[in-house]
């Protein structure tokens, strides 16, 4: 181990690091703007000035920037030296200049890195008397403002959105202290991974603008540790309420999860918590009736309903609220809440999580792939946050050639300028162009036939058999190319999952991993994405036969006296009429859910149930990992978890729940140890949701009482709705955010890692459900579907990371991006059938009408539908015929981003 | 023997000599002699031992440079030369003389460079505004490449060359030699962290030689007629002739070659032929507009990198800048700050935000408006964007002017504050 002297100390360091991020990672306080914790170092800013002398007898020493020196084993600095002092000082003297003096009306102020910095720093007094320099601001969507003014020109925006995040319409452009930060015209950020500017701008440049709608301080806002419910993947999240209402979300650090970044869709998907829509009070209703009924008393229907119930579960529920029904329900009873098809694929995907020839990696893991190869997934709008891994997993070509040039990892700009375009290869053979194309090696837009023939060729390749049968010269290129990649990668992955909705192709996946193992012998990396947080939770407590058309098959047929629907909109997951005849064979439908859905106008109970953000819940994410997601704040209306309408005690604790999934359910067994003990925290004390300056507490309901009223009392959790408990900067177990003396910003994060970029100290990162292995199973026959190709067009999902997710399309933010449904289609067939970009078209057979979207890349004689709100994708079928229809919805396709759309606009 | 070798076939009352004129005045004997067998290595050994140093402002060896660039098995195949020819440096056009002058001079130094360092294509990264000498090298390119002197299997030697003449947009930071480098790539003009050097990573992360159109010019004289005769041209310790240039208030402004070591006296009196009547010598700027103040008692120094150097200043690019006594010295430094702080790329804080502040103080100076306090906040500056401190060399550059301004002619910037308006009269 190195060791370095700072002041005096001796300090254990990784010299592999620079002597910023060490000084940071032993909790010393030194200033800095433009190095960030995952993007390394440019030294822009020059803010983390210190003194570095060559040896014990150098008495004078020459300053240094902190973040673009080595941390060399015996490097001897100083932070406190008077000349670094003074340099650091003046930096911010400098910034000031042109820093507009509006933190009282800045939405950053309070949790801002600059004021932070500027305290640090010890500048106080403004010399500087001359006029700032201003700029025009622009529009940039409904995600994120723009106050240009109060730029101190770090690069991080322009370093994260494009270098980063790969986004192309965010830019430095002028020089000088004219240096703007924007886009070449006003306009929506096209970059799915928007949000993130608003965390990695130290100031307020780049702001929530849906925070901004309904704002309130850091320090206000009550808050929890999180778990983001808009996909599969679970990213951590701090939401923050004020008022009863949800106003924000950010990210929250998972070392193993989503780090520092979130996508746009968990950022500001969460609107549909304060919708006015929300259902508050159980009703019965029937004949066009509604009649409200006593929380109790439905409570109390619910557990006294008389013969067969049948429960139907969620992947957007929990694994509490899935538990509590098919205990009420019985096991043999409780059906899961998603097609047959995609409930295939879970047990499929299930079986291949247990095989011990594959490890489902986590994020940070898919971020060390050197080869990577996805099949049939849209990764960027199905699991936006694993795109966004995608896309550094093909930076390990570029620290590979600098470790052989000796430039460090940090150094960014010089990896990145040493690299240029060499990336380490990524391959994705997708339905339609992917977002994540332009650092791809390979693609191949096609429908799934082509894709299982060419990824069973790959398999055949890597296991040593003839692949090329029925492949032209092209495509035997192709798959030697990418059988070569995969099996000379150090770490390859093979990305599947049901979004194609094609078992082969997941199977495919399989052979292909399991080729690559033969020949390696080592455990293959082998994501397998799901579309629902909570996908694969309920796949574990539902019987493996349990489908939603067994379950509807049941209610039709009438051996169902009554149906209880969780959290779910059947008209999402069955076909219409389907779901039609099964409602009509039940007595009685009882559906427990936040919003009415077709579903619940159907039912003839409905119980409202609490949010995400209001009550504590366990997830269990792509990987298998159960994450525990705090209550934010209190839901004041008659909305209950839904466990709580399901448990016979209406006042069931989650936590008490949670033991006994775990004893009575093996597959998760491991799942309390997410629970903090309360009894080890000091003296009881719990942990408070609402910070240390958390203001107007006595004064906030004055208006309608003018007494303050009782703090109320979380009996559930270790948390408190209150001011009062331990400190996180004493026991962060619960860690919700992130605050540390002197650092109110998120970059406070670093006082909580073990070291930069570490596990947080006390933190549990979730619990891995699936690490009892079985032997690994055989190759897959796979016969690819030969169905005929003269009738009509093959349908292939497609999905949109705003408007896909059921709940967050409900989000008015969300609903501003989202598109109505359309159908892809190639230059060729839209001519063949006499369609145009934009215009509207009907789904023979169905009452549906689309609009017209050419895509350049799409296969001739498939169809990429994408369902928006309005289409049932189960009530298609196969293939469709298309016929031109005039009538164009409302949204239309505008601002529809993809990479390959042959008109701009229409 | 020759004593002018960058300028003796220039004669600016007709147009620079075409491949076979130049050829007829010995031209291209460094080429004929690879051809005839000289070996990489024995250009890159006698280009090291010639002394040569970098006439863009730096003075770093040139051989030296081109040392760092990996040779041989295993290291990268392609690699690139780049002439920084994007002379913007305030009161510099030596380069500008060469290439409107005798653009086969540089070319011939581009291909020995080229050959010695093992790049097979070369940029020409030329200020925009010099339409006269982007024709001048547009044409000589084309003639060496009709000859065969530029593109594939070079005189049979096995050495490819092509030579791409890019016009700059136009930034003064553009002459840093990174901040070009990513100009070329199409990016922002910003400069690069180095390490890692060029050397080693330059254009388009390959290994890369940025070298300034004077020094390749040397290159031909050198590799022609050898060590002994590059030795025999200096006056002082410095190997070789170098342009120097005179701008300001003399009777003969231009620019000249000198051997290195010429007494500045002879530069500013022989050759400028002294001051104009009625003006006096006040100070001068030695090597462009990013070199320290120096002042008469100096003249007799001599044009030598390291003499320069031993009073505070640096010769840089040679062509010198003369301030006057009837010319407002605050006014002058003042004409910097504005340059200078308007050619910040806007990357690191000292300098985008640092020059503003100081240029503002100059303006409010010149107008009468200034105030004690604006000196130390001047001061500050001085150490504040100083080398080390800043993240390329142009506000460091920015400080020599004005450091040295604010030490020689303190009472003229306090005369503006105490009267309120400039003594000079602007």
């Amino acid at each position: 181990m190195a060791k370095i002297i700072v002041d005096g100390v001796e300090y254990e360091v990784d010299s592999d690091n620079n002597l910023l991020q060490e000084c940071l990672s032993h909790g010393l306080d030194l200033p800095y703007f433009c190095w960030h914790p995952c993007m390394g170092s440019v030294g822009a800013c020059r803010q983390c000035a210190v003194k570095q002398y060559k040896d014990a007898d150098d008495e004078k020493g020459m300053l240094v920037m902190s973040c673009m020196t080595p941390a060399t084993d015996g490097a001897i600095i100083s932070i406190k030296d008077q000349q670094a002092v003074q340099m650091r000082e003046r930096v911010i003297e400098s910034l000031m200049t042109n820093h507009p003096h509006d933190c009282p009306v800045c939405e950053e102020g309070g949790e801002c890195h600059l004021q932070d910095m500027t305290l640090m720093s010890g500048h106080n007094y403004r010399r500087y008397d001359k006029k700032k320099r201003t700029h025009r601001n622009q529009y940039l969507g409904p995600f994120i403002s723009h106050e240009m003014n109060r730029c101190i020109a770090c690069y991080r925006c322009v370093r994260y959105y494009d270098d980063y995040a790969g986004g192309t319409d965010l830019a430095a452009m002028a020089s000088h202290n004219h240096v703007y930060f924007g886009r070449h015209q006003e306009g929506t950020l096209e970059s799915e991974f928007s949000g993130n500017l608003v965390e990695v701008c130290p100031t307020g440049v780049f702001t929530d603008k849906v925070f901004s709608q309904r704002y309130s301080r850091k320090w206000d806002l009550q808050a929890a540790p999180s778990v983001c419910t808009g996909c599969a993947v679970g990213c951590n999240t701090t939401p923050g309420e004020r008022y009863g209402e949800l106003r924000r979300v950010v990210n929250r650090y998972n070392s193993e999860v989503n780090g520092y970044f979130l996508c746009d869709r968990g950022r500001f998907g969460f609107g549909y918590v304060n919708s006015a829509e929300r259902l508050k009070v159980p009703v019965r209703q029937g004949d066009g009736q509604q009649e409200e009924l006593d929380a109790n008393e439905a409570h109390q229907l619910v557990q006294r309903l008389d013969g067969k119930i049948i429960g139907i579960g969620s992947p957007r529920a929990s694994n509490e609220s899935n538990f509590a029904l098919r205990n009420l329900v019985g096991d043999d009873n409780f059906y899961a809440g998603v097609s047959a098809k995609q409930h295939a694929a879970n047990q499929l995907i299930l079986e291949l999580h247990r095989d011990a020839a594959f490890h489902v990696p986590s994020v940070r893991e898919i971020e060390s792939c050197d080869a990577v190869l996805v099949l049939g997934e849209d990764v960027t709008n199905v699991a936006p946050r694993i795109a966004l891994a995608l896309r550094q997993s093909v930076r390990n070509k570029a620290k590979e050639l600098a470790e052989s040039a000796n430039i460090p990892q940090w150094q960014d700009a010089a990896v990145r300028e040493l690299a240029q375009e060499d990336r380490s290869p990524l391959a994705i053979f997708s339905n339609y162009a992917s977002r994540l194309d332009d650092v791809a090696s390979d693609t191949v837009v096609a429908g799934n036939q082509k894709l299982v023939k060419l990824g069973s060729a790959i398999a055949a390749e890597l296991a040593g058999e003839s692949a090329s049968a029925g492949l032209d010269e092209a495509e035997r290129e192709l798959i030697g190319r990418v059988a070569q990649q995969l099996s000379s990668a150090r770490r390859p992955l093979i990305v599947a999952g049901s979004s194609a909705r094609s078992m082969e192709l997941i199977k495919v996946g399989a052979n292909i991993a399991r080729a690559l193992g033969k020949r390696s012998g080592n455990v293959i990396d082998f994501a397998l994405l799901l579309p629902e947080v909570n996908s694969l939770g309920l796949s574990l407590l539902v019987q493996k036969d349990k489908d939603l058309s067994a379950a509807l098959g049941v209610m039709e047929s009438g051996a169902a006296k009554h149906c209880i629907v969780l959290e779910n909109d059947l008209y999402r997951r069955a076909a219409t009429s389907e779901v039609d005849a099964a409602i009509a064979g039940v007595d009685s439908l009882i559906v427990i859910d936040q919003l009415a859905t077709p579903t619940s106008a159907k039912a003839d109970i409905v119980l409202p149930a609490t949010a995400f953000s209001e009550h504590e819940a366990t997830y269990v994410n792509y990987e298998g990992r159960a994450q525990l997601s705090y209550q934010v704040h209190r839901n004041h209306s008659a909305a209950r978890p839904a466990w709580r309408w399901l448990c016979e005690n209406p006042a069931q604790q989650v936590e008490e729940l949670v033991d006994r999934c775990a004893e009575s359910v093996s597959a998760f067994k491991g799942i309390a140890s997410l629970l903090p003990d309360l009894n080890s925290m000091i003296a009881g004390m719990r942990v408070p949701r609402q910070s240390h300056r958390y203001s107007g507490r006595t004064a906030m309901k004055a208006h309608v009482n003018v007494h303050e009223p009782k703090q109320a009392v979380d009996s559930d959790s270790v948390m408190s709705f209150s001011m009062e408990g331990i400190p996180a900067s004493k026991d962060a177990t619960v860690l919700g955010a992130s605050w540390a003396p002197g650092w109110n910003s998120n970059q406070s994060i670093s006082k909580f890692q073990d070291e930069i970029n570490g596990k947080l100290k006390q933190e549990h990162c979730g619990e891995l459900l699936l690490k009892d292995k079985q032997a690994s199973g055989d190759f897959f026959n796979v016969t690819a579907d030969q169905s005929d190709a003269n009738n009509g067009l093959e349908v292939l999902p497609a999905y949109q990371i705003f408007g896909s997710d059921e709940l967050s399309a409900h989000a008015p933010a969300i609903r501003e991006r989202m598109t109505d449904a359309y159908l892809s289609l190639s230059p060729q067939d839209a001519e063949q059938l006499g369609l145009k970009h934009g215009q509207g078209a009907g789904i023979a057979g169905t009452d549906y009408v689309a609009i017209v979207c050419i895509r350049e890349k799409i296969q001739p004689g498939t169809v990429a539908v994408y369902c928006g709100t309005e289409i049932n994708p189960h009530d298609l079928p196969e293939r469709i015929v298309l016929n031109a229809n005039a009538d164009i919805a409302e949204r239309g396709i505008r601002g529809l981003i993809v990479s390959d759309l042959l008109e701009e606009s229409y | 023997m020759v004593t002018n070798p960058l300028t003796k076939n220039i004669d600016m009352s007709r147009p620079p000599l075409d491949l076979n004129a130049y050829e007829a005045a010995s031209g291209y004997q460094s080429l004929h002699k690879i051809a005839a067998g000289l070996s990489s290595d024995d250009v890159l050994q006698q280009v090291k031992d010639s002394g040569l140093k970098g006439r863009g402002g730096a003075g770093f060896p040139t051989g030296l440079k081109w040392s760092f660039v990996p040779r041989g098995e295993g290291s990268p195949k392609q690699k690139y030369l780049v002439v920084n020819a994007d002379e913007m440096e305030p009161g510099t056009f030596k380069d500008r003389l060469l290439m409107e002058g005798d653009p086969h001079l540089l070319i011939e130094g581009m291909i020995v460079a080229a050959y010695a360092i093992g790049a097979s294509v070369a940029y020409i990264f030329l200020r925009g505004e010099y339409v006269v000498a982007e024709r001048a090298l547009r044409k000589a390119i084309a003639e060496a490449k009709e000859k065969g002197y530029l593109g594939r299997d070079i005189l049979g030697t096995g050495f490819d060359l092509e030579i791409i003449l890019h016009t700059s947009a136009g930034r003064y930071i553009c002459g840093e030699e990174t901040a070009l480098l990513n100009a070329l790539e199409g990016k922002r003009a910003n400069p690069r962290a180095k390490p890692p050097f060029p050397q080693v990573s330059g254009l388009w992360g390959k290994p890369t030689i940025v070298n300034n159109v004077e020094t390749l010019c040397n290159l031909p004289g050198i590799i022609g007629y050898g060590n002994e005769w590059y030795h025999s041209l200096t006056k002082g310790k410095d190997h070789g002739t170098k342009l120097f240039g005179v701008s300001g208030k003399v009777k003969n402004p231009g620019c000249w070659e000198l051997p290195l070591g010429t007494p500045i006296r002879e530069l500013l009196e022989v050759r400028a032929g002294g001051m104009q009547d009625g003006v006096q010598l006040r100070g001068f700027l030695p090597g462009g507009g990013s070199t320290d103040f120096m002042l008469p008692e100096h003249l007799d120094l001599n044009l030598d990198y390291e003499e320069i150097g031993s009073v505070g200043s640096r010769l840089a690019t040679g062509t010198m800048i003369i301030l006057d006594d009837k010319t407002c010295p605050v006014g002058m430094v003042g004409n910097l700050m504005t340059f200078f702080s308007h050619e910040s790329c806007g990357f690191c804080t000292p300098c985008r935000d640092g020059l503003p502040w100081v240029d503002q103080i100059f303006k409010d100076l010149e107008a009468g408006k200034g105030k004690e306090s604006d000196l130390q906040v001047l001061l500050d500056h001085v150490d504040y964007m100083g080398p080390g401190k800043t993240f390329c060399a142009l506000a460091p550059g920015a400080t020599a002017p004005l450091g040295s301004g604010l030490k020689y002619f303190e009472d003229d910037f306090r005369r503006h504050i105490s009267e309120g308006k400039c003594p000079y009269g602007n």
